[in-house]
């Protein structure tokens, strides 16, 4: 018998039972579409966290006073560790390191903004000019914090979008005087909507001011955060290093600040996240396999339902390798229906997804979409195998009697 | 020359404790173009004979020629091929594929012997034609009378030009009228030259042949063609 025509007598015969071959290629088409959704949101929250962090800028090392404490506590410890400010000195002295591109410093707190007859609560940023850069923010007015001595900041300031919004109503507010606790600062420019937050801060809603003003303000002497560009991906380690040794030596000698990379962190939620995923495909596969057992089921009721069939076939002539071939042929057109149905069905689930959730990018990862068709189609094959057998080995003479 | 010989075909069935001798001692001969009938009671042996010489069943015992090749010893595979190319069957039942229509019904055994499309086409047409069933080619069975559809089954047991037609009660499902056209047609193709082996209990249908067996607990009880024989058997 030619392949075609097993193909052809194959489909017909899915096709004279459309109950049945239906129902089975919806289980399948269900075990492909979970495999698929579930891996898109596994996938996508790992793509979202990772996004996120790639948001801080590239190849940024960032310092917090403080040592995150990974040595047990001890009496000694308690007296020793008592962390010294990490001062605008500090993060000044980080520029002249070899490996070190820019340097921003960060200190942050809150304060009120009165402007233009209104008053409300603001997250006030201290910073300086290459800030903007580091973060790889665009502006929409104006231009960022000028280049300054970083302890004698001019009395400007920076808003965001939103702030722009609900101060001004939206009209352009270069030029414009507000207060700033007790400071009177004009508006040099707006940052343009990023929509991004970190660690609770939505930059859409900050007024950035030169880190000296901020200082002041908050009457304190010790920055947020130091944040580091490196000169090239390679060079992210020579930072920490460098910047380590540098704090170390300026602070008699005690590590009392915590350097992170985005690298760790953002490798270490990869993981994290790449076994989430993976996990979850595990989890859907079993409906695959559940999927599979029913397609043997499906083929073996075949098998039953067309017994007198078999028989005819084989007193017309049929070897018994040509009666398996039509029978696989046909559990693996309703395993490959229902692989392409769930195909469509889990890209569809994952295109809604990502319309009710924007900010989630829940794309199918390939190695999933690869792995759910391929088990489909070989449990398809594998449990269609025993059906096929059986008809196969059918006596004619019992089977004709059956019809 | 004889395209079946059977000699010494013995076929033993195992129910439970008990031994059925389904054929004994058989000896048989056929001629090229013969009409035979197979009669007997139910249990005689008669549809195990026809299943043999079908080669859908083996013999225990005893060698079956057909066109002078013994065809006992051949594997599965071999016997298929020969089935496909050297045996037609029509059965009571018709035995249709319901999903299929007439035209690939009858198209069925050429299919399955892996003949072209287009070679398969042709011969389907011209076997609806000769049988009366061009208007019926794209009916499927449930939209054919019983007549239309033992003509079917009769255009699908011959279209490989098989050497042997078997027939297995072949008007069992049929009214009368409608049996006599089918056994018409199956005589037609017998004077054709077509060798034709049916199996009935209808004694009216057994007498039309030109030779008789008949069977009785799995002996040959007489033949027409060698009336010496009812005596050596008892």
């Amino acid at each position: 018998m030619r392949t075609a025509d097993v193909l052809r007598f194959a489909r017909d015969a899915a096709a004279g039972y459309p109950l049945r071959t239906s129902l089975s290629v919806l289980a399948m088409a269900i075990g492909v579409a979970a495999v698929v959704v579930l891996t898109s949101l596994g996938d996508g929250a790992r793509r979202y966290v990772v996004e996120q962090f790639s948001s801080l800028g590239s190849n940024l090392v960032i310092v917090l006073p403080g040592r995150s404490a990974t040595g047990g506590f001890s009496p000694a410890n308690a007296v020793t560790t008592t962390p010294r400010d990490l001062t605008v000195d500090d993060a000044f002295a980080l520029t002249r390191l070899p490996s070190v591109r820019r340097v921003a410093p960060l200190a942050a707190g809150n304060s009120e903004i009165k402007a233009n007859g209104r008053l409300r609560e603001v997250v006030v940023a201290g910073t300086a000019s290459t800030y903007l850069e580091i973060r790889s923010f665009k502006m929409a007015q104006g231009h960022f914090l000028p280049e300054a001595d970083w302890n004698r900041g001019a009395p400007v300031a920076v808003i965001g979008v939103k702030i722009q919004e609900e101060i001004f109503a939206g009209r352009p507010a270069v030029g414009e005087l507000i207060r700033l606790g007790d400071r009177r600062l004009r508006i040099v420019g707006v940052l343009k909507a990023t929509g991004q937050g970190v660690g609770g801060l939505n930059t859409d809603e900050v007024v950035f001011v030169p880190v000296s003003i901020a200082m002041s303000l908050f009457n304190t002497n010790s920055l947020f955060r130091v944040l580091i560009e490196a000169r090239s991906r390679d060079e992210i380690e020579a930072v920490k290093r460098e910047v380590t040794a540098a704090l170390k030596a300026r602070h008699g000698g005690e590590e009392d600040v915590t350097v992170i990379t985005q690298d760790a962190v953002l490798a270490t939620f990869d993981k994290l996240l790449r076994a989430l995923t993976a996990a979850v495909a595990g989890i859907a596969a079993i409906s695959l396999a559940v999927a599979g057992i029913l397609v043997m089921n499906v083929m073996l009721v075949a098998v039953t339902q067309r017994t007198g069939e078999i028989g005819l076939l084989k007193a017309l002539g049929a070897r018994g390798a040509t009666i398996r071939d039509a029978f696989l042929a046909e559990a693996a057109m309703i395993s490959l229906a229902g692989a392409l149905t769930g195909y469509g069905l889990g890209l569809f689930g994952a295109f809604v997804l990502r319309q009710v959730y924007p900010v989630f990018p829940a794309y199918p990862p390939d190695w999933a979409v690869i792995a759910a068709l391929a088990t489909a189609l070989s449990t398809g094959l594998l449990f269609g195998i025993m059906p096929a057998r059986r008809a196969a080995r059918l006596d004619p003479v019992q089977a004709l009697m059956k019809h | 020359m004889s395209v079946i010989q059977l000699a010494g075909i013995e076929r033993v069935f195992h129910l439970g404790d008990s031994v059925v001798h389904a054929l004994t001692h058989l000896d048989v001969g056929i001629e090229s173009g013969e009409y035979v009938a197979i009669m007997g009671p139910s249990g005689s042996g008669k549809s195990t004979l026809l299943n043999l010489l079908g080669l859908l069943d083996r013999p225990d015992a005893g060698s079956y020629r057909l066109e002078g090749r013994d065809v006992t010893t051949l594997s599965p595979d071999e016997q298929a091929a020969v089935r496909s190319r050297r045996i037609g069957f029509v059965f009571q039942s018709f035995h249709l594929v319901p999903r299929l229509t007439a035209a690939e019904n009858i198209g069925l055994p050429m299919m399955l012997a892996g003949i072209p499309a287009a070679e398969r086409a042709q011969r389907v047409a011209q076997a609806l034609k000769d049988f009366g069933l061009d208007q019926r080619a794209d009916h499927r069975p449930d939209q054919l009378s019983g007549g239309q559809r033992q003509r079917v089954a009769i255009a699908r047991a011959t279209i490989m030009q098989p050497a042997v037609l078997l027939a297995d009660e072949p008007t069992g499902n049929l009214d009368r009228a409608t049996g006599d056209d089918v056994i018409h047609l199956l005589e037609a193709l017998n004077e054709r030259g077509m060798t034709l082996i049916i199996v009935t209990h209808d004694p009216k249908i057994g007498t039309r042949a030109r030779r008789q067996l008949m069977m009785e607990d799995g002996e040959l009880k007489s033949d027409s063609a060698r009336p010496s024989m009812a005596v050596t058997a008892t």
